[in-house]
């Protein structure tokens, strides 16, 4: 049996890498991509809690965060191809402006 | 008997005239405000009329409830009115002479861009002036007295467009001030022990309270107090230095708050409240000093001035001293009897003196004037009355009232006589030099101007010969010398007397008797003497000689200049009291307290405040990825916070 700890270090450590890819990235889909790594720290923490205590409602959140993700996922890349058919480009730094 | 006279219309008729005139005025024609601002003070005097009609069917003293207005605990406050012998007189007095002055203004202000502003001040000024009579406790008086001060200051100050004008305004409220506190804090000391406000149940309770039981020092502490209040509103001394800046305002106002009415207000609560006064001996000495000393102080620097208005101010100021001498010494009855003549005879002097003002365009130094009697013969009629009533000849009004006044003096203490009798020559002097400065010789002021305004132009420059008055103004000068003339026949055989006997008690009945009957006929006969002395003085002087009147000012040298320049009572006040404060608002609670304190801290507060907010500023640089940096770095901090936590436990 692998203790809680390990689960919640892991996933600790996976948030954290979502949020420095989040913080110090250009690339739009890199910062896309670290996003859903900081969900899947959560959702990590979720199921691991949800074993360890045996109550369900840990496992339901995380289909609610993975439908949420998945509509996020399919939003985010139309948006994600809009923004570059228009600007060409994916560096989020050029692309601070709402207007054209 | 329970009838219902409807008092309040009295003080709410000019009130709703005040409110007509004040708010549709501006657009009104003049015809219409002085409709307006005639027929409500009309109407007032018509009701106050018939009430004096119904006044014998009526139990006295008649108390009218109109509605609450305080109620705490058991403490009450009503607006409530209340009719006696005493608020007959001061009712019919305030209506009666009010609306011949309101008749008046309307030719004397006819030419005023501000016209209906006039009238609408004036029906106020009627409205609280009423108010103050007809309240039945202390405190709805205290609002009347109050509103008289608003209204004398709003009329004084009528053409704030002059520096002087505003600032007596401004001084006449201010020295009234200092009198309405110590009027209150002689309220407060009512409410205090006496739990009430109300006439009848404070004097219920005073009733029982002679000088040798309890609460004497108490009621001593109140009359001084009252008179504290009295010496501002009725201008006695020390307070009395605002009256003669006062004539700043247009003249009827002179006539109608500086003169007839509410300069009296002060004497009318010294009679109301005279059992108070009754059992605080030394509070009624104070009283019968101060009046003795400012009938004659008052009158002295009256001798000196040249300012037509200004004399007449003087006079009034001496004048109520004689009555607070009268209430000093018991007399109150005496006082009001005065109170009522005095109302006539100095209401006809001021508007005439407006009337001559009027004549010679605006001018009120009386040595521009002289010789207006062939120009102005109706004018001079009436001020002749007048001068004659007030300088005490018989038979006319002045004469009754001031004697009854000085045999009572007398009757007290013959110091007080001395020095009445020595101002009722002064008074003399000094009236009948105005009238025969005013009146004889030659004219002495520009004749013809290019551009005089033809018919009734005044207070601009000169405007061709003098010229009588219009009707309108010459009608209530007649009416009032009438007034002047028989006044005082009320007063004989004590018929005044008796009739304010249920108010004021049976005064001093040992006076009639036998022996101080030839007293009184010889008293009578030295004030005669006195008042037609000042007479022939006046005229040796001003008409048969008038070159000695410089002579006696250069060989009496500084002195006449302390009196010309009134004592340098003025002054002394800038001096002790006005610069003291001046400069301590000044120093200490401008530039220390509200710029170093309140000023610093608030400026302080924003300072510090812009720089953090400087600093703090940087967080805010629109960059979304340091914005996510903040928001990881927060959340850290307070998960460390909550490990922290979790560890300390």
């Amino acid at each position: 049996m692998v203790p809680l700890s390990y689960y919640l270090v892991l996933s600790g450590i996976l948030f954290a890498c979502g949020v420095t890819g989040f913080l110090i990235k250009r690339n739009i889909i890199t910062i896309f991509m670290s996003i859903e790594l900081m969900l899947n720290g959560v959702n990590l923490s979720f199921v691991a809690f949800a074993a360890h205590w045996h109550v369900l409602a840990g496992q339901v959140f995380v289909f609610f965060v993975m439908v949420v993700a998945a509509a996020e996922a399919a939003v985010g890349l139309a948006i994600i191809i809009a923004v570059y058919r228009t600007r060409e480009t994916l560096n989020v730094d050029q692309v601070n402006l709402l207007k054209l | 008997m329970t009838q219902n006279l409807n008092l309040w219309l009295i003080p709410v008729l000019p009130l709703a005239g005040a409110a007509i005139n004040g708010f549709l005025g501006k657009r009104s024609s003049r015809a219409a405000v002085s409709t307006v601002g005639l027929v409500f003070p009309g109407a007032a005097f018509a009701w106050a009329l018939y009430v004096a009609f119904r006044f014998s069917s009526v139990e006295l003293p008649y108390q009218e409830y109109l509605a609450h207005w305080i109620r705490s605990g058991n403490f009450a406050v009503d607006f409530a009115f209340y009719l006696d012998q005493l608020s007959l007189v001061m009712l019919l007095v305030v209506t009666g002479v009010g609306f011949l002055i309101h008749v008046y203004s309307v030719g004397y202000m006819w030419d005023d861009p501000s016209y209906y502003r006039f009238f609408t001040y004036l029906n106020l000024f009627m409205f609280f002036m009423l108010t103050l009579v007809l309240a039945n406790n202390y405190l709805l008086m205290f609002i009347g007295w109050e509103g008289v001060g608003l209204a004398s200051y709003l009329l004084i100050g009528f053409w704030f467009t002059k520096d002087s004008a505003a600032s007596a305004g401004k001084k006449a409220f201010i020295v009234n001030r200092i009198g309405d506190f110590g009027f209150l804090i002689g309220l407060f000391l009512i409410i205090e022990h006496f739990h009430s406000l109300n006439f009848s149940a404070v004097f219920e309770q005073v009733r029982p309270i002679t000088s040798e039981t309890a609460g004497a020092g108490l009621l001593t502490a109140i009359g001084i107090l009252l008179m504290v209040g009295a010496c501002g509103k009725s201008a006695q001394i020390p307070l009395y230095v605002w009256l003669p800046d006062a004539m700043e305002g247009p003249t009827p106002v002179s006539a109608l708050i500086h003169a007839a009415t509410m300069v009296t207000a002060g004497v009318y609560m010294v009679s109301r409240s005279h059992l108070i006064f009754e059992r605080a001996p030394t509070a009624l000495t104070v009283v019968a000093i101060i009046g003795t000393l400012t009938a004659l102080f008052a009158a002295t620097i009256g001798i000196t001035q040249t300012d037509i208005k200004k004399v007449l101010a003087y006079s009034t100021v001496s004048q109520l001293g004689y009555m607070f001498l009268a209430c000093g010494v018991g007399a109150f009855s005496a006082g009001i009897f005065h109170l009522m003549t005095h109302a006539f005879f100095k209401g006809l002097l001021f508007l005439a003196a407006g009337s001559v003002i009027h004549a010679v365009g605006g001018e009120q130094d009386m040595r521009k004037m002289g010789g207006l009697r062939s120009y102005i013969p109706w004018t001079f009629l009436t001020m002749g009355i007048a001068t004659l009533a007030i300088a005490g000849i018989p038979p006319l009004a002045g004469f009754w009232s001031k004697d009854e006044i000085l045999w009572k003096a007398y009757e007290a203490n013959w110091i007080y006589w001395v020095i009445g009798a020595i101002t009722a020559f002064i008074t003399s002097f000094y009236m009948f030099r105005l009238l025969f400065m005013t009146f004889f010789g030659d004219y002495h002021g520009a004749h013809v101007d290019e551009h005089g305004r033809g018919s009734h132009a005044h207070g601009h420059d000169g405007h061709g010969e003098p010229h009588e008055s219009p009707m309108v103004m010459l009608v209530p000068l007649m009416i009032l010398a009438v007034l002047s003339t028989v006044g005082g026949l009320v007063g004989i055989h004590n018929g005044f007397q008796h009739f304010l006997e249920p108010v004021f008690g049976s005064e001093f009945p040992q006076s009639i008797t036998e022996g101080s009957g030839n007293t009184e006929w010889l008293l009578m006969g030295i004030s005669v003497l006195f008042s037609l002395a000042g007479l022939v003085l006046a005229y040796m002087l001003y008409v048969a000689k008038p070159y000695l009147p410089q002579k006696i000012a250069d060989s009496l040298g500084s002195f006449y200049e302390a009196v010309l320049n009134k004592y340098y009572i003025d002054e002394l006040y800038a001096k002790v009291f006005v610069k003291p404060l001046v400069d301590g608002s000044t120093s200490i609670l401008w530039q220390g307290v509200d710029r170093k304190v309140i000023d610093d801290t608030v400026n302080d507060a924003a300072d510090g405040a812009r720089h953090v907010s400087d600093e703090v500023r940087h967080m805010q640089s629109g960059n979304l990825r340091s914005y996510a940096g903040w928001i990881a770095a927060g959340a850290a901090v307070l998960i460390a916070y909550m490990i922290w936590l979790g560890v300390a436990r």
